[in-house]
């Protein structure tokens, strides 16, 4: 995902602090923009709301610091990480902070990319340097304010645990300054601290958020409730695109709690929005609908189709991603040398826990939103064009998401307009429209379905000397919004990385791809391009490295290139913490990975055995090479859900398959992602120290899994698997 | 619709709905408890687990109808009960939940197993905690959760 998000245009905006008294009490800080227009000349202009629009930071009578967190909490722990990053700097009491998420705003926006998002694992990596300032003008600014009132020099005093101590023991709290301090200027330039001096920064610190989570507390989207406020569910097309020619709505209608019934446009065809009072009647009314379908001339999918397909198209070189070295270079290595590998992965949906949903009420002159979105910039505007708004006349708040992986960032925002339109004919009343699980297993915006053809020519060391890859597969960036920053020469990068940008140092090395449009929506899954391609890559790698009869750890070791620092660190943490690869059990296995995730190296191990067909992971070992580790708590805890997340791939039901046009999985009967005995019993992560810029940890660790476990499996099997998911063993 | 009388975190309350409505519906959208959650509908994912008469229950496939005078506890209600208390605390110092959507029923069914089995297996706890469904996969921490809370227990 990042590939296309640094192809956005950078947006240069001098950003500043001010600081104001809170309508509470306290000190608050808020952070406003010039205008490209209007930083010339006069004052800058009056921002059109108070508190909350722009605050970061609010420093209450009572102590209490509260840090507003520009990024969407989805599990990451992205609410914890970044509160910790501004709370080190202005040594503030941790125990005093708490965390809330911003709403849609100009200030919110991600200060490298110019809109609002989580995604791309980008938060920690942009978001480190913008947080350490806010913090680091805080602390100045509340230590100014106690040097003033003590009448000494602020370089004789120092702040600790949101006190500030002064010559002669004195000190002060934070609460009681703050008022002051909202008079003073904020500095321009402040001193960061040196990391020796980090306090919060590195420790294994709590979420903030665990509490709420433990006691039914926390409120997610689909527990948003408000007075006179509907329930709305959607009847979608049988095959998408399809549109409803006429329906029966005379029994939905006879429903206790129904109120209304009607046709609506989507983003992909047409549908009949049923609203209730209430959930159940809804689902019922819905469930007795009688809608004939016009679905002629639509592009009916069909999986094996596609595979098929797909397979001869890889056998046809197309759009160059990559290439580097001599096409003929192959050519030249005899043919019992050489190896040809194809692939296929199916369609997988992200079903994240807490199902689709958003609440939209429009007052005619305005209009509120309640979302868990991934990208509050694009969606607050789609709600604006279909209410006959402007962005600003939206109230778009965002609040606690139950998992996302990707789909509650998508790029033609179809569920939130879906809501719009419900809420536009129901002026005055909150709609919240729900998508039932049903309604996300068959409603698209899967990983793509690819295949993958991958032919290598290896040389006398055993080492690959001409490896020449074709992939297949949509492409979600063609066609959208993003099309003209992402997408140079007709290439999406998203379908190759993980291969074409590999460090793997192999002197003739082509990869080409083909995108061909499939009536199937898509959409970018955790991991983007690397669910598909580190598998190649990786099981292909230890195929290599069997058939050399080297370590897959020193085979690895001795093929990346010397720009590999970060996973060359990774593979030698795992070297050193995986000893129990030299003593396994009869019937188990060790499998070896290394992948990287823009600018996260993982490496990794897995303990398997073959249990009724399928694999048991009995442990995994994994080191993280993340730069600075701002949480040590939250990285192990993304990999080791990154883990489990990467095994959906594996599951024996882990696909999505359609035929006819028609999705054939409806819900996790069907369409089955891991459960605790799918799970690793053990997983120990193991993070490379380092004083390197941070980079993100909630995508990295999931490509690394599925090919660990494979290449165990075919240790064990002496098979090599080509075809996800894994069928019976 | 008719008027069903039920006991949910020891309070008696009424309710009138139509007799089919799953006691998730009437939990989340009458009675306001939204801790329970709804995952799937179909009593795949667990994330609606409360204990009916003791037993963890998937709420989702429970028509009010049929719920009678057994008692309800949910998620707001178990740490009441010392067990629950233990596993939620548990849960909050081993850092287990991410996303936390899950969380409501993986601890349910924990406490469940829990006061059946004080000491619990690995394949004791695949198999209790085997229909509780978690994509941010805290399955390795709510393993281990468990048995750091099952010695806390005793």
């Amino acid at each position: 995902m990042r590939a296309f998000l640094n192809a956005v245009p950078r947006v240069s905006r001098r950003g500043f602090l001010r600081v104001s008294t809170a309508a509470a009490g306290g000190l608050l800080a808020s952070l406003w923009f010039d205008s490209p227009l209007s930083a010339q000349e006069g004052p800058p202009p009056v921002p059109p709301k108070a508190y909350p629009p722009d605050a970061f930071v609010h420093v209450k009578p009572d102590g209490q610091i509260v840090i507003t967190v520009n990024r969407v909490e989805l599990g990451q722990g992205i609410q914890t990480a970044l509160p910790m990053v501004l709370a080190d700097e202005m040594d503030a009491d941790w125990s005093q902070v708490a965390a809330e998420i911003a709403p849609a705003g100009e200030v919110y926006k991600d200060p490298v990319l110019g809109i609002q998002i989580v995604g791309g694992s980008s938060s920690i990596p942009n978001s480190f340097q913008q947080y350490r300032e806010l913090g680091a003008k805080m602390r100045a600014m509340l230590v100014a304010a106690a040097a003033d009132r003590w009448n000494v020099g602020a370089d004789q005093c120092r702040a600790e645990n949101s006190v500030v101590y002064g010559p002669g023991g004195r000190s002060a709290r934070y609460a009681e300054l703050a008022t002051y301090a909202a008079g003073r200027p904020v500095p321009e330039k402040v001193r960061l601290k040196d990391p020796s001096q980090f306090r919060i920064i590195g420790k294994r610190v709590r979420r903030l958020d665990s509490k709420a989570k433990c006691d039914g507390s926390q409120k997610f989207g689909l527990d948003v409730d408000l007075p006179a406020m509907k329930i709305a569910l959607v009847a979608r097309p049988p095959v998408f695109g399809g549109r409803v020619r006429a329906f029966d709505d005379a029994q939905a209608r006879g429903i206790a709690g129904v109120i209304d019934v009607f046709e609506i446009p989507l983003v992909r065809g047409t549908g009949v929005a049923v609203v209730a009072d209430r959930f159940w009647p809804a689902k019922q009314a819905r469930d007795r609908l009688k809608i004939d379908w016009d679905l002629s001339g639509i592009e009916r999918a069909d999986s094996s189709e596609l595979r098929g397909r797909y397979e001869q198209l890889a056998r046809t070189t197309g759009l160059v991603a990559t290439s580097r070295g001599d096409r003929a270079a192959m050519d030249r290595i005899p043919a019992e040398r050489r190896v040809v590998a194809e692939f296929d992965f199916p369609y997988l949906a992200h079903t994240p826990m807490e199902p689709l949903n958003v609440t939209v009420r429009f007052d005619g002159d305005g209009a509120e939103a309640w979302t868990t979105s991934q990208m509050p910039t694009f969606e607050q505007g789609a709600i604006a064009e279909i209410l006959g708004l402007k962005p600003d006349q939206v109230t778009f708040r965002v609040g606690f998401g139950g998992g996302a992986f990707g789909r509650r960032g998508s790029l033609d925002e179809h569920v939130t307009r879906e809501a719009a339109v419900i809420a536009k004919r129901m002026r005055g009343s909150p709609i919240k429209l729900i998508w039932t699980r049903e309604d996300d297993v068959r409603g698209g915006y899967y990983r793509p379905l690819f295949a993958h053809r991958v032919e290598i020519g290896i040389g006398k060391d055993g080492m690959p000397a001409a490896w020449k890859h074709v992939v297949v597969g949509q492409s979600f960036l063609i066609g959208s919004k993003f099309e003209p920053m992402a997408v140079k020469d007709d290439v999406d990068p998203l379908l190759v990385e993980g291969t074409a940008n590999t460090r793997y140092s192999i002197p003739n090395f082509h990869v080409w791809e083909h995108h061909p449009k499939v009536n199937v929506p898509v959409l970018w899954w955790r991991s983007v391009g690397n669910s598909h391609n580190s598998f190649v890559m990786e099981t292909l790698i230890d195929e290599l490295a069997e058939r050399a009869r080297i370590d897959p750890i020193s085979y690895r070791l001795k093929l990346l290139g010397s720009d590999a620092n970060k996973q060359r660190a990774a593979l030698t943490l795992l070297r050193e913490k995986s000893g129990w690869r030299s003593n396994l059990p009869l019937g188990h296995a060790a499998g070896i990975s290394c992948t990287e995730y823009y600018g996260t190296a993982v490496a990794c191990a897995a303990e398997v055995s073959i249990k009724n067909g399928r694999p048991k992971i009995h442990r995994v070992t994994m080191a993280i090479d993340c730069g600075l580790a701002i949480n040590p708590l939250t990285i192990e805890n993304q990999c080791q859900g990154g883990i489990g997340f990467g095994l959906t791939q594996l599951m024996a039901k882990g696909a999505i398959t359609l035929r006819d046009g028609r999705v054939e999985q409806r819900n996790f009967d069907g369409y089955t992602p891991p459960y605790i005995v799918d799970a690793p019993v053990a997983a120990d992560v193991h993070i490379v120290p380092s004083a390197e810029a941070p980079t993100g940890a909630g995508e990295a660790p999931v490509p690394a899994i599925a090919p660990a476990v494979v290449n165990a499996v075919s240790r064990l099997t002496g098979k090599r698997y080509r075809s996800l998911p894994l069928r019976a063993l | 619709m008719t008027t069903w009388q039920l006991t949910v975190n020891g309070q008696r309350k009424e309710v009138a709905v139509d007799p089919g409505t799953p006691l998730l519906w009437v939990l989340r959208e009458e009675l306001k408890l939204t801790g329970t959650k709804y995952g799937c509908g179909i009593g795949a994912c667990g994330a609606c687990t409360v204990h009916l008469d003791g037993v963890a229950t998937r709420s989702c496939l429970v028509p009010v109808g049929l719920i009678g005078d057994r008692p309800v506890v949910t998620i707001e209600g178990i740490g009441q009960d010392p067990c629950g208390r233990a596993v939620q605390d548990a849960w909050v110092d081993r850092d287990v939940v991410q996303c936390g959507y899950c969380q409501s029923g993986q601890i349910m069914s924990a406490v469940a197993l829990l006061k059946a089995v004080p000491k619990p297996t690995d394949e004791i706890i695949e198999e209790s905690m085997g229909g509780n469904l978690c994509r941010c996969a805290t399955y390795v921490r709510i393993r281990e959760t468990i048995k750091s809370a099952s010695e806390h227990l005793t």
